[in-house]
């Protein structure tokens, strides 16, 4: 296996809480620069999914690796601790609730966790975020503190937080999910911006358009697997599953 | 009402608040420690600490503070404790007002969404990192108010320590009591100090609060 085929790659997913088993044997693999939509209702195990691979939600069972080296593998805890908060600093997470710290302003928010973990100065703190808050279209508010921002502007800093940290792949869950409608579009630009930069993505996202839009594959997951997967043309357009096909239909609904 | 009395006593019982006022200084510094530290058990990762920490909790919540003074000052030097009055009040009511304090500063850590520590161990800070830049920034602006009201019950129970001589505001009102034989007097003069005390203090946590409060 090269890197080109196995960037990310989880062997055998599997996840319980207690009796409820919300992962069923899941295997998916990332190549490099691949951006990939997993859709589905709630509860079908997508965010639990995303989660897992950056060891938020521990998986009961099976691998996670990236970039060859293995995320969830089993050392004693202070080891593994050390091992998770490496491979952590490679992968970049958005927030459905922004999660943005609210007592450090948006520079702060931005730079603090490279100041603390790369052992950036102040000057170079400062470079990166104006840097990275102009990215996303927020260095006007750099000095901003959270609770002055709207939602999609607060979903923009805690992209360019991410993105400060410069990691190899970046997982959405449900970034636009709880903002107001016609905040949406500005968070999907940054996404599209990262996607034309060749950013390796995993998206769960309930907006079939965007997904059909910026993936280059879909896949739908229901009860703990994925039913269906494929390029959004095929997947959007000529699903094979029944269930794929249903759960399209209601959403369409559900949007109208 | 006898406020010729009142007034010529009256030094002697500001004399005595200083006593209460370093008393109260004392316990809350102890009362402050024993907190964090039972906080910090009772949110361990390891299964003794925690209990420990609830142990402690429901100990000395769930008796009165006057039995375990007299626990403490009366029943110590049969184990081998010997203190005066006054460490033996300190010591009792610091250890007890901990216990409140443990749960006030519980309360504030826990009440911290959680996604608040994910995002900073998402960007690859360890457990101790996120805790310390990202939860207690948060939750010790939560504690000032709850923590307030754990000071103004520890100076209050400070009356307590009269129980076992320390010679502070109550026992001093008691003392003048026993040669005047004006209770009312007496009491009313330790109760407005207290009053005083309590407002100043109060003021100062109000002002704390509001100058930690985020915008």
């Amino acid at each position: 296996m090269t890197e080109q085929t196995d960037f990310v790659e989880i062997r055998h997913a599997q996840k319980s809480f207690g009796a409820l088993e919300v992962l069923k044997d899941i295997s998916l693999s990332v190549t490099r620069g691949q951006i990939v939509g997993i859709i589905g209702s709630s509860g079908s195990g997508k965010s639990t999914l995303l989660r897992a691979i950056n060891d938020l939600d521990p998986l009961t069972g099976g691998e996670i690796w990236l970039d060859g080296v293995q995320v969830n593998k089993s050392l004693p805890h202070r080891q593994y601790e050390k091992h998770i908060n490496e491979m952590r600093q490679q992968v970049g997470m958005v927030f459905q609730h922004f999660n943005l710290f609210p007592h450090m302003t948006a520079r702060e928010n931005v730079t603090m966790a490279p100041k603390m973990l790369k052992g950036l100065s102040q000057e170079a703190a400062d470079k990166l975020a104006e840097e990275q808050l102009d990215k996303v279209g927020m260095l006007e508010r750099i000095d901003y503190y959270p609770s002055q921002l709207s939602g999609g502007q607060k979903q923009r800093v805690a992209i360019a937080r991410a993105l400060a940290m410069k990691p190899k792949l970046m997982l959405f869950d449900e970034a636009t999910s709880a903002l107001d409608p016609e905040l949406v579009e500005e968070v999907n630009l940054v996404m599209k911006r990262l996607a034309e930069e060749h950013m390796t993505m995993i998206i769960v996202t309930h907006e079939m358009d965007f997904a059909a839009s910026v993936c280059d594959r879909v896949l739908f997951m229901d009860k703990g697997v994925v039913v269906e997967e494929g390029p959004p043309a095929t997947m959007f357009k000529h699903p094979t599953k029944e269930r794929t096909r249903e759960f399209l239909r209601k959403h369409i609904e559900g949007a109208k | 009402m006898d406020f010729e009395l009142m007034l010529k006593v009256y030094p002697f019982f500001l004399e005595a608040a200083w006593t209460t006022i370093l008393l109260s200084v004392l316990t809350a510094i102890l009362g402050l420690t024993c907190g964090t530290l039972g906080a910090a058990a009772r949110l361990s990762r390891f299964a003794a600490l925690r209990f420990l920490g609830a142990a402690y909790v429901s100990l000395f919540r769930g008796t009165p503070a006057l039995i375990q003074l007299f626990i403490l000052y009366f029943g110590g030097p049969q184990i081998g404790i010997q203190l005066d009055a006054f460490e033996a009040g300190v010591i009792g009511l610091g250890i007890n007002a901990g216990a409140y304090m443990t749960e006030t500063i519980r309360g504030a850590i826990i009440s911290i969404d959680k996604g608040q520590r994910e995002a900073a161990r998402t960007l690859g800070l360890s457990s101790w990192q996120a805790t310390y830049q990202v939860i207690l920034p948060q939750a010790s602006r939560l504690m000032v108010r709850p923590l307030g009201v754990n000071l103004n019950m520890l100076i209050k129970a400070t009356a307590l320590v009269a129980a076992i001589s320390v010679i502070e505001l109550t026992y001093t009102a008691q003392r003048y009591i026993g040669s005047t034989y004006k209770p009312f007097e007496m009491f009313l003069l330790a109760g407005v100090l207290y009053m005083i005390i309590i407002y100043v203090v109060g003021r100062g946590v109000a002002w704390l609060d509001r100058k930690v409060q985020i915008n």
